[in-house]
């Protein structure tokens, strides 16, 4: 086992994408696969809305990013790197990023369009062909990915940690992006150990008002109320802020049905089909209850991909949690 | 290589499969059934229908059992009440982009999505259709595409793409990706109708002609008479369940005589005549410093795909007409003089296993004093529609005769309908013309079986002859690119669009894979083998047409020759 990976195992770096696979074991896997050639890939899509803590590590440590970026090349042998960028991080920091990578193998790609391409499978599928839909997995991308070859994908935080572990400055941290009914919204970086409640606090987050949060991304995060929120932060590190007197429920859920059904790449039918249901039925105030259950199940039990089978997530915690159809009837 | 067997466990039973092989696969194989529409044999898994869903001990959820590799000892379940609940919301959501217009689908005699409807007691309109506002739209005179029918497998898109074609594509409308046309000049369709079989639907469709082709049958004033193709007669049956591959030639003949049409005439002897045009040219080229190779052109797909994609490679195509075409002409001449009747008031219906055909009888250039060969066109599949509309069922009716001498076919012309049946037919007569002998051995195997790309060098009488044959568009470009970089590399290449030749064309019954298109060829091959005469020039009509008819200069140009030009695109959305 090479240095770094011995560090980043005894760092027990967790990938910060939201998966929370460890680190190592991912670069183990690129290292061990056979293959003449390999690529890394740092993604930057950035899907989820409400979600803008890759974007404050792209602001504020350019060079640390590319810092990680190259330990995983040189650990991967790898032939290229891409960094790939949300629309708006591109052209914002395309400029920074190319400077500081102009004499390594690294380009800076700009996202297809809709949520799904941050997706692993789906990002290889964009950079050959310019049009994103995920793969059937196995094989998974550490065998065969961008080309059908080794690739190795981690994102922006994880990238940025690994140069931290690299030079013994990790410290168990990570960030959070608190937005929604706040004054003091922003990203922080804080101990992976802070309790949901402990990151609200600690950031002057914590609501003087009834409320609830959406945790781990603004379209798939979980809705949680007070009483839960003594629990470590898992998944994206993100936390929304809910006013529960102010707070439109089923505007806040057409939001996201309209969001996952223009995000999503219309592959298969549960998703394609069901996330179209599912915003129609939020638009016109007329929710079946059986068919909208219905819908979750075969997102949840049979959708193609992780962003299917998590759309109904946040859906059915606010439902449960927050006594959606007490308030709204049928 | 074979793979190593294992067995799996599905549903309670044992069974063996090859290591490799999907569990949809393994299943299929044993007969065991599990629903899936978006999956096809000759196409990657795209697991998007999510019907095919089964249960893996020891795995957590559900999995697609066309992606998923079998696994010794593994053992699945194939239903359960939370299956079954799972597939019957999925097919409502289904149904739900799908407008049903059953009435007037030809497919729907044969309905998948009906028939899980069925299965799954599921209730069709539970969403309404959103689809409703969908366009339609022809693709030239031969396919029919109704986007409020489609399901957005996108097997239509492969298989274009596929095909070299490329005109199907995903377009972004709206929040949806959805099936679509190329708006790039450079990409138009060819009408090969691959697209059409294999849509899980009745989206993609062949243009219906059943209606005109009643219509003249009821006109009284019309001498309406049918042509039957090689390819037909071994994959009708398909349709009435006779099993893959049946012969069904002297049915085919019954069964329209049933719906009160007489003569029954059978491209495969005007294909002898082909031949004898072609096995001409072919010898002259080569003799004579000629342009070669020398593409075959009974193919419309391809003809139209050398016109549109390379214009610069027309020269090399052969100028005999097809088989169809040929025959029309002939009969809108020799045969109606021979038979006092006005050409004006035949009625020429082809039965073809192809889509592109009905775009072939529109050629301007084809025409023969002032009209068109053949004036309709329908599929294999519209003939089964057409005769079960009629009560005629293939497999219940005795066989007869077709029409003498306009019906007898020796075997060279049957065996047109399979990819390397042309070269093999025209090489059976370039060695009896070169050297006034038959070949010794009649089979060219170097040529038969379905593999997509296929070439020899044959020596007849010192002339060695580089022949190549591929089934498949794709594989043609590759051709043309060898070509290109060696204008030597073969004299003679026979190409048929679609996979396995006609035998897969586009107008054929579905489904349609591999081990199906084999059978259709060996029932082709074993027609071939039973016949009495196996030679083109052997055949009594060629002899009679050559004898009284072609003997003619003006009239072999006039009905036996054509010409190719550059196409512009023809079909803009």
């Amino acid at each position: 086992m090479s240095e770094i990976i011995s560090k980043l195992k005894e760092a027990n770096l967790l990938g910060r994408g939201g998966a929370n696979f460890p680190v190592w074991q991912k670069w183990q896997a690129v290292i061990s696969s056979r293959g003449d050639e390999k690529y890394v890939i740092c993604n930057g899509a950035e899907g989820e809305p409400d979600v803008e803590k890759d974007g404050f590590i792209l602001s504020n440590y350019p060079e640390e990013l590319i810092e990680g970026i190259l330990i995983a090349i040189k650990e991967t042998a790898a032939k290229k790197a891409y960094i790939y960028l949300n629309h708006n991080y591109y052209e914002k920091h395309k400029d920074t990023l190319q400077k500081l990578s102009e004499n390594f193998p690294i380009e800076i790609v700009a996202k297809g369009k809709g949520y799904i391409a941050g997706e692993e499978t789906a990002i290889c599928e964009y950079i050959e062909k310019g049009y994103a839909e995920p793969r059937q997995k196995p094989p998974f991308i550490s065998d065969k990915g961008l080309w059908d070859k080794p690739t190795l994908l981690n994102n922006v935080e994880s990238f940025y940690y690994v140069a931290k572990v690299s030079k013994g400055e990790y410290k168990g941290t990570r960030f959070i992006s608190i937005n929604g009914d706040t004054s003091n919204s922003g990203v922080f970086e804080l101990p992976i150990s802070s309790t949901i409640e402990d990151a609200l606090k600690q950031t002057d987050n914590y609501p003087d008002f009834d409320f609830f949060v959406q945790v781990g991304g603004g379209a798939e995060g979980l809705i949680m109320l007070p009483s839960e929120l003594n629990v470590p932060l898992s998944g994206c590190g993100a936390i929304k802020i809910f006013n529960r007197k102010t707070t439109d429920l089923l505007a806040l859920m057409q939001y996201w049905a309209d969001f996952l059904d223009r995000g999503n790449c219309d592959k298969c039918v549960p998703c394609r089909e069901g996330m179209y249901r599912i915003s129609e039925m939020m638009k016109s105030k007329n929710i079946d209850r059986e068919k909208l259950f219905e819908i979750f199940d075969v997102l949840e039990k049979t959708s193609f991909c992780a962003l299917g089978r998590g759309a109904s997530g946040a859906f059915k915690s606010l439902i449960e949690k927050l006594n959606f159809f007490e308030t709204y009837g049928k | 290589m074979e793979n190593k067997k294992i067995t799996i466990i599905i549903d309670g039973s044992k069974v063996e499969c090859y290591e490799g092989q999907t569990i949809l696969n393994a299943a299929t194989e044993n007969g065991i059934d599990i629903p899936s529409l978006c999956y096809h044999p000759d196409l990657k898994a795209k697991a998007s229908c999510r019907l095919c869903i089964v249960e893996i001990e020891g795995r957590k959820g559900y999995h697609t059992s066309c992606s998923t590799i079998a696994e010794d000892g593994m053992i699945i379940k194939t239903s359960s009440d939370e299956i079954s609940k799972l597939r019957k919301t999925n097919l409502e959501l289904l149904f739900s982009q799908h407008q049903e217009k059953c009435n007037d689908c030809i497919k729907s005699i044969d309905c998948r999505l009906l028939k899980l409807a069925k299965d799954y007691n599921v209730n069709i309109e539970r969403f309404s259709d959103r689809k409703n506002d969908f366009p339609k739209m022809d693709f030239g005179p031969s396919i029919f595409f109704d986007s409020s029918k489609c399901i957005d497998c996108k097997n239509c898109v492969e298989v274009c793409q596929k095909q070299n074609v490329g005109f199907l594509s995903v377009e972004e409308e709206g929040n949806f990706f959805q099936i679509s046309t190329s708006k790039d000049p450079c990409r138009d369709c060819v009408y090969c109708g691959q697209c059409v079989v294999h849509c899980p639907t009745g989206a993609l469709q062949e243009v219906d002609s059943i209606v005109e082709v009643e219509a003249a049958m009821a006109d009284s004033s019309k001498v309406v008479l049918f042509q039957i193709a090689p390819a037909v007669r071994t994959s009708i049956g398909e349709e009435f369940g006779m099993g893959y591959g049946a012969i069904a030639t002297e049915k085919i003949a019954a069964g329209i005589r049933k719906m009160g049409i007489e003569n029954v005439f059978d491209v495969s002897a005007a294909a002898d005549i082909v031949t004898m045009e072609e096995a001409d040219e072919l010898i002259e080229r080569v003799s004579n410093n000629g342009t070669l190779p020398m593409f075959t052109s009974c193919c419309p797909a391809w003809v139209k795909y050398l016109e549109f994609y390379h214009p610069e490679l027309i020269a090399n195509l052969t100028s005999v007409r097809s088989p169809q075409v040929l025959f029309g002409g002939l009969t809108k001449t020799f045969w109606a003089k021979n038979n006092n009747i006005d050409p004006k008031d035949i009625f020429v219906v082809s039965i073809m296993p192809c889509t592109a055909k009905k775009y072939e009888i529109k050629r301007k250039e084809n025409l023969v004093d002032g009209l068109n060969p053949v004036d309709a066109v329908l599929t294999t599949h519209e003939l089964a529609c057409l005769l079960k509309k009629h009560g005629v069922n293939l497999r219940d009716i005795e066989g007869e005769d077709l029409t003498p001498l306009y019906g007898d076919a020796t075997g060279a012309g049957v065996i047109y309908g399979t990819s390397g049946g042309v070269t093999e037919s025209a090489l059976r007569t370039a060695v009896y013309k070169l050297t006034g002998k038959n070949p010794e051995s009649i089979e060219f195997s170097p040529f038969r079986g379905l593999q997509e790309s296929k070439e020899a060098s044959v020596e007849i009488n010192g002339l060695n002859l580089k022949v190549a044959v591929v089934n498949g568009l794709a594989n043609a470009e590759n051709l043309i690119k060898i070509i290109k970089d060696n204008p030597g590399a073969y004299h003679y290449i026979e190409v048929m669009a679609c996979p396995g030749g006609c035998i897969g064309g586009g107008g054929q019954p579905l489904p349609t894979d591999s081990k199906i298109r084999k059978l259709r060829s060996e029932g082709l091959y074993k027609i071939d083998q039973g016949k009495p005469k196996r030679f083109a020039h052997e055949s009594e009509l060629v002899k009679e047409v050559y004898e009284k008819f072609l003997n003619d200069k003006e009239n072999i140009h006039k009905v036996c020759h054509t010409k190719y030009s550059k196409r512009e695109k023809e079909n803009n959305f």
